[in-house]
């Protein structure tokens, strides 16, 4: 069996955000992460490779340094790296990203694609399905369990309040929410492999039957009018009262007050 | 990217999403904005409901706002799978050429708006929380042609760090997915009946069918906590399953329902329909009590639009005092107890 997953090397959102002039990101300036629900698909990638045998590349469109995430997934197990990369892919919507990976994936044999349901720091979950569809294969979002049987899998799809058991045959894709699994820990021999791993690096020529006005900033839809820091409320009154007593007499006030009770 | 005809292209267009035959009520929300939206753009409002059998739902819909209901009906609709129903919503878009489609930002929409962007070849905002009738560019711009009457789509980004506004100034429709909770139903229009035109583009199974061997429903017996108006919501803090008893109590005397952060989904404490936040659900109660919450920014996104955020913290630093209206620093244990039983009593002595 063959496997791709799709990850992404994200700034990790918990430090400071900083934008170029032109309102996308400056991800050069922050510091960088895989993203967590990819790095849940790649576990599940390695378990389905531990169960069944399988060969995992991983796959990334991104800066020169996102290798980064694709050494770090070979030290956890994967066989081999793609990096997509390309100074005409830069600034790409989810319908250019996606478009760009798929004319990647179109160059490689695979059985089964997983990317995460999303990423930290765009949060859309739109370019795993867009993906999909644009390779004509079914995608099965928000998994929480993967299994596979034959040319088949049974994934268990998440909604609000229930599971669907799903059954798809394989070319599918799948995408990954976090709470499928612990990610494993890189290995020192995974390390040394990766190390020595040769990245295989692709650009522009190398996409398969993708038109130039559908790449980059300028084959993006969707366009950004405004970006900024996100004004919130301020904050009201804190106390530190003395008492429990204190407390709820502060509270209950408030509520009278405010006509609450 | 391919530019369609702009001028071809009229209408909002909401998806009526439903589930197990029954609106779900984010379609009421984007039926409200809808309507707003359509108002500014001197057009109608039309509502999408692609399910089997569900046509009694559409005088729903009208009284809600819709000025016309499109109806996609077919045995192969009756539970959401991803190919049959963005089959049914490309081909409605295709046909019908809309401005403007809203989609939920739910576990639905989120899966089956993306697919269909990508089948009709425009561009998608996720998970809006603001959507308005404006130019593109904002300010005129020497050189560039401002463009009038787009819909400008905000959102926020970086785990709720960021807000960006997109536009989508060159393709239609203009799409985008809605943050459940964050838009208006309008007040029902009692008696209004729908006008609705049935559609079926017709349903081949191809290979992008997947076939479902199982529907698990979680047994909830609460009520939807986007629909409460007192939110007693517990995080880590609470310390244990059993300890969210004192919450449930305050809960009670509030008339409000119990809800809780991502924390208390992951340790198995609470049900994931309980969750409040930006992987759970986005809540606007009157009242919000955040007991034993330290503030982490993707919970905020998710209640930060609350009337009034009562905080309550033995961590005097916890970010979530930054959004409280009333912060109280002290022992959840002993306050949360205190107050049930001194609301309990202010409410005995109202009564006589």
């Amino acid at each position: 069996m063959k496997i791709v997953v799709c990850i992404k090397q994200v700034p990790d959102t918990k430090g400071g955000v900083k934008f170029n002039p032109d309102g996308t990101l400056d991800r050069g300036a922050m510091l960088a992460i895989m993203n967590p629900d990819d790095k849940a698909g790649l576990e599940a990638a390695l378990r389905l490779k531990d169960q069944y045998g399988a060969e995992v590349t991983v796959l990334t469109m991104g800066l020169p340094k996102a290798a980064d995430v694709l050494r770090e997934a070979i030290a956890m197990g994967a066989d081999k790296g793609i990096l997509v990369t390309d100074r005409v892919l830069g600034g790409a919507d989810t319908w250019a990203t996606s478009t760009t990976i798929a004319g990647a994936l179109r160059n490689i044999d695979y059985d089964l694609i997983i990317t995460g349901r999303q990423a930290i720091d765009g949060d859309t979950a739109q370019v795993g399905p867009q993906i999909a569809e644009h390779l004509g294969i079914p995608v099965i979002s928000y998994a929480q369990d993967i299994k596979v049987e034959g040319d088949k899998v049974i994934v268990q799809r998440q909604y609000d309040d229930r599971y669907h058991v799903l059954e798809a045959k394989m070319p599918c894709l799948i995408t990954a929410l976090s709470e499928l699994n612990e990610p494993r820990y890189m290995t020192p021999g995974g390390i040394f492999d990766a190390c020595a791993a040769e990245i295989t690096t692709w650009g522009r020529a190398d996409l398969k039957d993708v038109d130039d006005s559908n790449l980059g900033l300028a084959g993006s839809p969707t366009k950004i009018a405004k970006a900024s820091d996100k004004v919130r409320k301020g904050a009201g009154e804190k106390v530190v009262p003395e008492s429990t007593e204190d407390a709820v007499a502060y509270i209950v006030g408030k509520f009278k007050e405010k006509h609450i009770i | 990217m391919v530019t369609n005809n702009i001028e071809e292209y009229k209408g909002v267009y909401v998806f009526a999403q439903q589930v197990d035959n029954e609106v779900s009520g984010i379609a009421l929300e984007l039926l409200g904005k809808g309507k707003e939206l359509a108002a500014k753009l001197e057009t109608e409002v039309t509502a999408v409901l692609i399910g089997y059998n569900v046509r009694n739902l559409a005088d729903k819909l009208a009284e809600y706002g819709a000025d016309k209901v499109i109806l996609v009906d077919d045995p192969e609709l009756e539970v959401y799978r991803t190919e049959p129903y963005a089959h049914a919503l490309s081909s409605v878009i295709n046909k019908y050429k809309p401005e403007i489609v809203l989609v939920g930002a739910t576990a639905i929409g989120r899966d089956l708006g993306p697919t269909v962007s990508a089948r009709v070849a425009t561009g998608l905002t996720a998970d809006c929380t603001v959507l308005e009738i404006g130019d593109f560019p904002l300010v005129a711009v020497p050189g560039q042609e401002q463009k009038h009457n787009q819909l400008l789509m905000t959102r926020p980004a970086f785990g709720g760090n960021t807000i960006a506004t997109i536009a989508c100034p060159n393709n239609r429709p203009q799409m985008a997915t809605v943050r459940p909770g964050v838009m208006q139903k309008i007040e029902p229009i009692a008696g209004a009946k729908a006008v609705v035109e049935e559609y079926n583009p017709g349903f081949t199974p191809n290979n992008k069918y997947v076939t479902i061997k199982e529907v698990v429903k979680a047994v909830s017996d609460t009520v939807d906590i986007m629909d409460a108006k007192v939110l007693v919501s517990g995080g880590r803090g609470v310390g244990s399953a059993e300890n969210f008893k004192i919450l449930e109590d305050l809960a009670e005397v509030m008339g409000g329902t119990v809800s809780c952060s991502r924390a208390v989904v992951d340790s198995g404490w609470k049900p994931k329909d309980l969750q409040v936040g930006q992987t759970g659900k986005t809540v606007r109660p009157q009242i919000y009590f955040a007991i034993g919450i330290s503030g982490a920014i993707q919970h905020v996104a998710g209640m930060e639009e609350s009337d009034i955020i009562v905080a309550i913290n033995k961590d005097e630093d916890a970010p979530i005092f930054d959004v409280a209206d009333y912060g109280i620093v002290g022992d959840l244990n002993k306050v949360v107890p205190a107050l049930t039983a001194s609301l309990k009593a202010e409410k005995a002595a109202k009564i006589k």
